[in-house]
């Protein structure tokens, strides 16, 4: 029991119409790296959030060194010795690093004293600093150094490092393992939260592994491989396949050619060299973490961003890299974004206002710039009805229905103008069952009506139900196409974590 | 046990009655706070609220006068509106209405001795030219620079009214004027008509209550005016739509211009007559407190117009009978904008204690 530093027992934690943490039970042993491994929405953040004092748990207790631990709030949590550095950053731009440092500490220290302490740590653990540098003129892999130094002049005894390599070079990760370890071997302990397979095996002692909000295992990374790894974190979803290729045709009306993209922003991934080819009729899946290139991606599809590097978008014979989305929906085709509120649908507005988003050629909404606002309601009943939106009326604002409602409006908007692409990403995310049931159902029936399908998706279950041909995007590369009939779960696992064979 | 202080959440939904009723609350607690200043300064706070607010308009002339000072306010806060709904922080409309009495009153100068039918109506068509080339200009740093509006709006005001400093004591200084810093007057037909004998309430308000039905027409019927809403609400969803957005920042600051110049030359082509150094009391700014005590909405832009007006007589009738400084008339429009931005904020969001362990 005395190599254990927290054990963490039956913590359970309720969100609306799901469950993030259900009976959540293990142990993190002292002076040890040990990951959480899991895909998006497993219920990893919600459990560091619990750890960390931004969330309080419904169920279950925590024990610190054997101590009953409960904390409301991170300066609790820091004072308990539990550290954490966030995947996106929180400094000041404008200030110096030394500024930024001096605002994080909870205790007084007179400024030599700072002084002498971060010169030990920058020495110690690998982590060289200018102090006097803005935070704008570093780096990602030194913005997140400063973050780190932050935490340890606070001397923690767990380090919590949330997806710490996803903005990161591939030199900067050397790097940062050389301080994890550094870390570990003077008797710290670090949480690693992660959904990359190569991370867990090249430097986690343990891992746990969470599905769904629940623990798969926890075991030790010696005798794990990627592949085994893989398969834990995804499940076994391939037993009830339902693919229907047959109405598919030949012919290919929606061809993308080596579509590259520089973004020049951390927190973007550049999009390279991505090609992809769709049938009429075919609906195709593009998979992947969060976070890969889906959302730069997405807008390069729907035409919010004309501002690539090179390749091209063709559909009907047409170039259409450089059409704008108006000019895009002219061709009869539709796209529907991740976001609902503020982006494929405005909260403030009514139903019906929402219907004027996505105007298609036939729709007659407009004459002369006067909105005609009969076509409208109608059409927006029309929606209404035969998608079993559930909703006072038209006139309802898009924020006072559930997430699933107006899911199914939005999706049926773009449906009922009966494009001939669609494309879409995340169709059922953050909805609850009944709704995604009836989304799948629809997206299924409109490509045997010859619409063909672009679905952007992390959940896998998803895309294994509905999609017949699959890629994989990860770091900004797309891979080639599987038909989903074939393909295995390994292999898309592998991919998924950035690892080609 | 509970901290001691409130910390600010978030309202889940937020009152449509109580959006309705914030204009009428923050009215009646800047008269509350408007009684204890007179207290304070010892007068009888009923007696002073009777100067400040009933006797300026107890007369038809009055009343006259309420329309003549609430034309500019309207105006310019309608125009003002189609910027606000679309998130564009334009707070430079003196300077649109400076460079509109100056374009329009140029003409007026330069056809000085001319009497046409067509004088007035080219005279109003510069004024409004010359407000939205004014008003284009910070349009124009921020679509391409990315400048931030509120700065470059306000700072052209100041050089719009150094220009027409300039040139009233420089190239259109009236030759006949006695050197001092004025133009020579316009024409009889330069002149906006009066709607009634003896009263300065004139042509103005015409052309106000016209464009106020314009707008609202093109705020609740037209495609381009969902799109400022949009575009106002949400710029990813006006980008997910094809709205250009750069079009949409043009139109607001050309059509804001537009009005704030229309304004400035009825003001110097009505009550004043000539061009001369202070053509506005900051209406182009109170209009922004207008503006937004009418919500955005037309018909509540003519009433907030008509109770903004109203502080500008009351100032006026209180340093003369009551000696007070008609500074106080801005200390009404600044209550009344501090509770209306305090009541904005507790629709939208609620005052909780939060629970300490």
């Amino acid at each position: 029991m005395s190599d254990k530093i927290l054990n963490i027992e039956n913590i359970t934690k309720y969100f609306p119409r799901v469950i993030a943490n259900k009976k959540v039970t293990f142990d993190i042993k002292k002076n040890a790296v040990h990951a959480i491994l899991g895909e998006n929405g497993a219920g990893k953040s919600t459990l560091v959030k619990i750890l960390y004092g931004l969330l309080e748990p419904d169920e279950g207790n925590i024990k610190l060194n054997n101590k009953d631990f409960k904390v409301n709030s991170p300066a609790e949590a820091r004072q308990q010795g539990i550290g954490m550095v966030f995947q996106h950053f929180s400094l000041f731009d404008s200030l110096s690093v030394k500024e930024n440092l001096i605002l994080g500490i909870d205790e007084k220290m007179s400024y030599s004293d700072l002084e002498n302490k971060l010169e030990n740590i920058s020495s110690r653990y690998n982590l060289p600093l200018d102090l006097d540098a803005p935070i704008t003129a570093l780096s990602a892999g030194e913005k997140q150094r400063v973050e780190i130094v932050r935490i340890l002049l606070q001397d923690p005894q767990i380090l919590i490092m949330d997806e710490p390599t996803s903005v990161l070079t591939p030199q900067e990760v050397e790097s940062l393992f050389v301080t994890l370890n550094a870390l570990v071997k003077e008797g710290r302990t670090i949480l690693y939260i992660t959904h990359k397979l190569e991370e867990v095996i090249s430097i986690c002692d343990t891992v746990t592994i969470m599905r769904s909000g629940e623990i798969i295992d926890t075991s030790s990374t010696t005798n794990q491989t990627a592949k085994t790894l893989a398969t834990k974190m995804l499940g076994q979803k391939l037993d009830d396949l339902k693919t229907n290729y047959g109405h598919i045709k030949d012919e290919v009306n929606f061809e993308v050619k080596n579509i590259s993209c520089d973004f020049n922003d951390p927190f973007l991934t550049d999009l390279k060299n991505i090609s992809f080819q769709v049938r009429v009729g075919e609906i195709y899946g593009i998979a992947g973490v969060a976070g890969n290139g889906q959302s730069e991606l997405m807008d390069i599809l729907t035409g919010e961003n004309i501002n690539i590097k090179s390749g091209s978008i063709t559909f009907d014979n047409k170039k259409i890299e450089k059409y704008g989305p108006q000019k895009r929906r002219d061709l009869s085709i539709s796209f529907v974004p991740e976001n609902r509120l503020g982006h494929s649908a405005v909260p403030e507005l009514s139903l019906s206002e929402n219907i004027l988003l996505s105007q298609f050629p036939k729709n007659n909404f407009i004459r002369n710039g006067i909105i005609l606002k009969n076509n409208v309601d109608d059409f927006a009943n029309n929606v209404i009805n035969e998608f079993k939106v559930i909703t006072p009326g038209n006139d309802a604002k898009a924020s006072s229905l559930s997430g699933g409602n107006l899911q199914k409006y939005v999706i049926g908007r773009e449906i009922s103008s009966k494009p001939k692409i669609l494309i879409i990403s995340h169709p059922t995310w953050g909805i609850d069952a009944g709704a995604e049931h009836s989304i799948r159902e629809s997206l299924i029936e409109l490509s045997q009506n010859g619409t063909s399908i672009i679905v952007i998706s992390q959940d896998l279950d998803e895309l294994i139900e509905i999609t017949h041909k699959i890629s994989v995007i990860y770091d900004g590369n797309l891979s080639k196409p599987f038909k989903t009939s074939e393909i295995e779960i390994e292999k898309l696992g592998l991919l998924m974590g950035g690892k080609n064979e | 046990m509970n901290s001691l202080f409130p910390s600010i959440v978030s309202r889940s939904q937020s009152s449509g009655l109580m959006n309705f009723f914030v204009p009428i609350i923050s009215i009646v607690l800047t008269l509350i706070t408007g009684s204890i200043i007179f207290v304070l300064l010892g007068f009888d706070p009923v007696y002073a609220l009777y100067t400040f607010f009933i006797s300026p308009i107890s007369s038809t002339y009055g009343i006259s006068e309420l329309f003549v000072k609430a034309t500019p306010l309207a105006l310019i806060a309608i125009g003002l509106s189609y910027c606000f709904k679309n998130n564009i922080y334009n707070i430079g409309a003196e300077g649109q209405l400076t460079m509109g009495a100056i374009f329009g009153g140029g003409i007026g100068i330069l056809f000085h001795d001319t009497n046409a039918f067509w004088l007035l109506p080219l005279m109003i068509f510069t004024g409004a030219i010359g407000g939205a080339l004014w008003g284009l200009i910070p349009a124009i740093l921020k679509t391409k620079f990315n400048t931030n509006e509120i700065l470059t709006s306000l700072m052209l005001v100041y050089v719009a009214l150094f220009i027409l400093d300039y040139l009233v004591v420089g190239p259109w200084k009236d030759p006949f004027g006695y050197s001092f810093p004025k133009s020579r007057p316009f024409s009889e037909s330069g002149r906006m008509p009066l709607l009634f004998d003896g009263l300065r309430v004139h042509f103005g308000l015409i052309i106000t209550l016209f464009l106020i039905f314009v707008s609202w027409f093109i705020f609740s019927k037209t495609i381009f005016g969902f799109q400022l809403k949009v575009s106002g609400y949400s710029p990813k969803a006006a980008r997910y739509a094809g709205f250009n957005q750069t079009t949409l920042v043009f139109f607001a600051f050309a059509i804001c211009g537009a009005f704030a110049g229309i304004a400035g030359l009825a003001e110097v082509s009505g009550p004043i007559g000539l061009l001369y150094r202070d053509i506005s009391p900051n209406y182009g700014f109170t209009a922004i407190i207008v503006a937004f005590l009418g919500r955005l909405h037309p018909i509540g832009i003519i009433f907030a117009s008509l109770v903004i007006a109203l502080t500008y007589l009351g100032a006026e009738d209180a340093q003369l009978f009551l000696q007070i400084p008609s500074a106080v008339g801005f200390i009404f429009q600044g209550l009344v904008l501090f509770y209306l931005l305090g009541a904005e904020i507790l629709i939208n969001y609620k005052l909780t204690y939060k629970k300490l362990l």
